[in-house]
């Protein structure tokens, strides 16, 4: 493909069923009310010079590059800023404006260097072009009056440099920043001749409050603003169109390469999840792919205290084949297993649980999902019928009112947050259920209606003495319910007793009742509500009773079915949608179906050949436990770090090296592959060729940037590890996968690599009755037929704060890491997170005579760890929080062993934990039952 | 191990608390479909044998419960 380059309409749509007609140039054209004069002409085909213009702004009119004239109109109007009227006559090149145009032009050029030879945008900058279109041949005015030329540049952001001697203070930097990222870091400083701009108060980028999203980058028209790998490599010529592999937003990019060697991502207009938009992730911290860390070569060894030795493929896919074989021999077909990974792709995770399904003969196959969205599964398919979220991402920009529990979307799902920003700004209310003051509580132009600072493990309360106001208070949707829903009544008995009320329960939650009250009718009284989560929502000993209890309350307000509502999980990792309904789950087949359907079983047996267990097998923390009992003894890892992510470490690290094989496939020798016999090199993103599900259900495209590195396909070798152990599987490309995946699954029917390049993306359901997808879930019914109301009684987590452990620990993450860190700490984000902090409240340091900055122990029941303290009035009294994206802190050293009740998805989110200043002399002691794991770094 | 309650011990009786709101012989059968959907055959068998050794702490549900997974 050569370099995509997107057409650039120069003004936002404004989509809406009246139309205008008008002429531009003698061409007739139609276009929705309200649609600028430019945009207009765009789309009869006539481009109108432009600089300040960018269609994915509001338009600003300060250049004048762009007038025209209108006949009957006196004067020269700039097109961006003039909307079209019906039967209106524009003409675009006339004498008139030509020569304004050079006017214009003249001006900008006589105060800019004029090096274009050697700058970086040097074929890719507008202002050039602009001179080129508008015919400039002379500068009147001389370079050597008053200029800017001597500007000093900024280059403190790891990933792009501001050259302000450049700067045609056209703003849309600055509107870039406000309008589609919505952190408003940059303003235009001064006036006339000295306006400039500027990173908050005549700061750095890195000192300000810049997220390094790069929109400012994209939006710029000239080398003011470059992304430093441009001014390393040179301007990118050729593209490929793929999707970003962090986080469950699933933002589309063009990988921009220059022969074989990737220069930039940039983010792709037409991306279904982002339209355009990215975070610094996705945009810029994709080093990790080619850094010298990578392992590219299989590795083996006999004993976890040898040293390693590189093999070659078939050498390393026979070892792992043969040690199965022999661990089943021995020990029982029971005895092996396989986790498959979020960050993987669909095709690569399907033929992960068939190789267990067909070629282990058993169902011990689980996925990291298990850790952070399992309730989620378990919590929708109960009451709406399917494992998924409700909406598409742009449902949100109808909502009214916007619920954010337990989720905090401004780190974690930042393009979404965009979205979701840019719709509170236009007047969306928002409630924020959270113990900690997330950013969004007030940030730029937003303030939450209510944060309920709940107690974590609470969350339950909450939700059911929010239902409870609903149900007493006659807020309940009953025409909606009566039609839609089952067992309302029995529910409604029960969230309407009195131990529901949020008076009853604020001594628990540490919610305000009338505070309470207030939020639940906002949301209970909005045309829209809408429902977003994440993990503080799942990763609880009640998370799936959680999942339920919000289920319970949109349905109760009738907020399921139509744009702007929903119950919405934001997903972790990129592909945690995916690998869930690819059938990771040691109970279910691919398509969310319970292994003990016979129907189902047989249409996999007919397909796959051979007799497929009916019965589910281990989930990674029964893993685990089966590992230490002796039962479980060889285990597949693909592309997860269980030694760091999980929680509870002293334990996992206890079951991996009681086991006899334990295969790592990853890109990096990472935790987990301390406890490896056998090390399979991974592909990284740039490599793969499938797909990923984002959180909205949308399968969008990963393709090949470059070839597999270690000359395989992940598929490919999980495929050999089967055929190696007797059970042939063997595919030719991976769009055969999904042909395969397509004729297994009723929600997949419709879905191939042809229909997705065609559409760009899908959303499942995808099949006869939806042949291009389902952005909207639940429309006209459930999946399960009727709405199940679910009795969700709140039942306090086991673990309790102690005289010992008298503080709350409760994990998270920040924008510019990822996860366990292991890519992200290999890029120039760690500019921004050189290391995990333990954040508490000023009064829990002052007791503690903790000062901002100072190591401290972090230690619970079954470990410890030290780490930074960062003082922060973002948390409650009581409450510490921490990141886990760095192995040498390793914070789950100190999470424990307990876990949702329906899913043994872990407890991360409540710890029982002290604090204490480092004294690495006196350890905080560990119960009786505890294990004091002082964990010692790499 | 850092539990001094064995694992599936302590699942079953997470399960049964959040599944006794319902009245025993209904909580009984639905912590026992629970278990039966979601657990490995060798974890239901160890649960038994807990039931069977009478182990402490174990909530009187899941003894109920353990009757129905038979
Ligand atoms: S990178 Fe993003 S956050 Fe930073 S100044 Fe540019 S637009 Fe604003
Ligand atoms: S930095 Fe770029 S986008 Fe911003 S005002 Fe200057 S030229 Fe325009
Ligand atoms: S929001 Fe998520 S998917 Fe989008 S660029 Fe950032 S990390 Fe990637
Ligand atoms: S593009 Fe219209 S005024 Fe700048």
């Amino acid at each position: 493909m050569t370099l995509l380059k997107e057409p650039d309409f120069g003004t936002p749509e404004r989509p809406g069923p009246a139309t205008v007609s008008v002429e531009v140039d003698g061409l007739p054209v139609t276009v929705p009310e309200g649609t600028s004069v430019m945009r207009a002409a765009a789309q009869a085909g006539v481009d109108i010079p432009k600089l300040c213009a960018t269609d994915s702004l509001e338009a600003f009119g300060s250049c004048r590059l762009c007038v025209v004239e209108i006949d009957g109109r006196r004067g020269t109007p700039a097109s961006c800023t003039t909307p079209c009227a019906d039967g209106m006559k524009v003409s675009t090149q006339t004498p008139k404006v030509e020569k304004l145009r050079q006017g214009v032009m003249e001006l900008y050029i006589s105060d800019h260097p004029l090096d274009c030879l050697t700058c970086p945008a040097n074929g890719d900058c507008e202002l050039q072009d602009m001179a080129g279109v508008v015919g400039l041949r002379q500068v009147r005015y001389g370079y050597e009056g008053e200029n800017h030329l001597d500007a000093e540049k900024d280059t403190s952001n790891p990933y792009f440099d501001f050259d302000p001697s450049k700067c045609i203070a056209c703003s849309r930097c600055v509107r870039a920043c406000g309008e589609v990222q919505g952190t408003f870091a940059l303003t235009i400083e001064g006036r006339g001749f000295d306006s400039k701009v500027s990173p908050g108060a005549g700061e750095s980028f890195m000192d300000s409050e810049c997220v390094s999203c790069g929109a400012c980058v994209q939006a710029c028209p000239t080398s003011t603003l470059q992304e430093r790998s441009v001014v390393e490599l040179g301007i990118p010529t050729r593209s490929v169109v793929t999707t970003c592999a962090y986080c469950g937003v699933g933002c589309s990019f063009k990988a921009e390469l220059r022969g074989d060697e990737l220069v930039r991502m940039v983010p792709y207009k037409d991306g279904g999840a982002n339209e355009g938009h990215s975070c610094v992730k996705g945009r810029f911290a994709f080093g990790y792919a080619t850094h010298p860390d990578r392992m590219l070569k299989p590795m083996v060894r006999d004993r976890i205290t040898d040293p390693w030795h590189e093999v070659e493929w078939d050498e390393a896919i026979g070892t792992v084949a043969r040690r199965m074989r022999e661990i089943q021999d021995r020990h029982g077909a029971g005895a092996i297993g396989a986790i498959t990974s979020s960050r993987c792709t669909n095709e690569e995770v399907y033929v992960v649980q068939k190789m267990v399904r067909a070629a282990f003969g058993n169902n011990n196959v689980d996925t990291c999902a298990r850790v952070c969205h399992s309730p989620t599964g378990y919590g929708l398919k109960q009451t709406f019928g399917e494992s998924a979220g409700t909406q598409d991402f742009r449902s949100v920009a109808e909502a009214d009112v916007i619920m954010v529990i337990g989720a905090n979307p401004t780190d974690g799902h930042p393009v979404f947050a965009s979205r979701m920003k840019r719709r509170l700004r236009e007047g969306a209310k928002l409630i924020v259920v959270d113990p900690r003051r997330i950013d969004l509580v007030r940030s730029p132009h937003i303030e939450a209606q209510h944060h309920l600072q709940l107690r974590p493990s609470t969350n339950v309360a909450v939700v059911n003495a929010m239902a409870h106001v609903v149900v007493t208070e006659n807020l309940v949707d009953r025409s909606f319910v009566d039609a839609r829903c089952e067992d309302f009544d029995e529910w409604a008995e029960f969230i309407a007793r009195p131990e529901n009320s949020p008076e009853a329960v604020q001594e628990i939650t540490g919610v305000p009742a009338a505070e309470l009250r207030a939020a639940a009718r906002l949301y209970a009284e909005a045309p829209n509500g809408a429902i977003y989560y994440g993990l503080g929502v799942t990763e609880h000993s009640q998370g799936s009773t959680m999942v339920m209890g919000m289920a319970n309350l949109a349905m109760a307000c009738g907020n399921i079915g139509r744009d702007g509502v929903g119950v919405n999980p934001l997903r972790g990792q990129n592909n945690v949608q995916g690998s869930c309904d690819m059938g990771s789950f040691p109970h279910e087949l691919p398509g969310y179906r319970h292994v003990s359907d016979d129907a189902v079983r047989t249409v996999f047996e007919n397909l796959w050949g051979g007799t497929l267990l009916a019965e589910p097998g281990l989930r990674i923390p029964n893993m685990f436990d089966a590992a230490i009992d002796g039962t479980f003894r060889g285990l597949f890892v693909h592309g997860e770090d269980i030694a760091q992510s999980d929680p509870n470490l002293g334990h996992v690290t206890a079951a991996l090296e009681a086991m006899e094989l334990v295969v790592v496939q990853d890109l990096f020798l990472n935790e987990t592959a301390k406890f490896a016999h056998v090390f399979l090199p991974g592909a990284s993103f740039l490599e793969k060729d499938g797909t990923f599900t984002n959180a909205e259900r949308r399968i969008n495209r990963v393709r090949s940037v470059m070839k597999p590195k270690t000359g395989k396909h992940e598929w490919q070798i999980v495929s050999e590890i089967a055929t190696a152990m007797g059970y042939e599987m063997s595919y030719e490309h991976p769009g055969q996968i999904m042909d395969e995946i397509a004729s297994v699954t009723p929600t997949f029917t419709g879905v191939s690599f042809d229909l997705l390049d065609k559409l760009g993306s899908v959303q499942w359901p995808c099949n006869e009755e939806a042949p291009e997808g389902t952005p909207i879930m639940h429309v006209d019914e459930f999946v399960r037929g009727k709405g199940r109301f679910v009795v969700t009684s709140y039942v306090p987590t086991n673990e309790r704060s102690t005289r010992r452990f008298p503080l709350v620990l409760t994990t998270g993450r920040i924008l510019s890491q990822y996860n366990v860190g292991a890519q992200t700490r290999r890029t120039g984000n760690v500019a921004w997170h050189p290391e995990d902090i333990l954040e508490l409240h000023p009064h829990d340091a002052e007791v503690r005579g903790i000062n901002h900055g100072d190591m401290v122990t972090l230690a619970s029941r079954v470990g410890q760890t030290t780490l930074r303290a960062e003082i922060s009035d973002r948390m409650p009294t009581g409450v510490v929080y921490t990141t886990f994206h760095h192995p040498v802190t390793g914070a789950n050293v100190v999470t424990t062993e307990n876990s949702d009740w329906a899913t043994n998805c872990p407890e991360y989110k409540v710890t029982a934990v002290q604090v204490a200043l480092a004294r690495p002399d006196r350890p905080i002691a560990a119960e009786a039952t505890g294990n004091d794991l002082v964990k010692a770094g790499d | 191990m850092t539990a001094t309650v064995p694992a599936e011990c302590r699942m079953a009786n997470d399960i049964a608390r959040n599944l006794g709101h319902l009245p025993a012989e209904e909580a009984a059968e639905a912590i026992a479909g629970h278990i039966g959907r979601f657990w490995d055959p060798r974890m239901r068998a160890r649960l038994h044998e807990f039931v069977d050794a009478g182990v402490d702490g174990l909530d009187p549900l899941v003894v109920a419960a353990a009757k129905h997974l038979r």
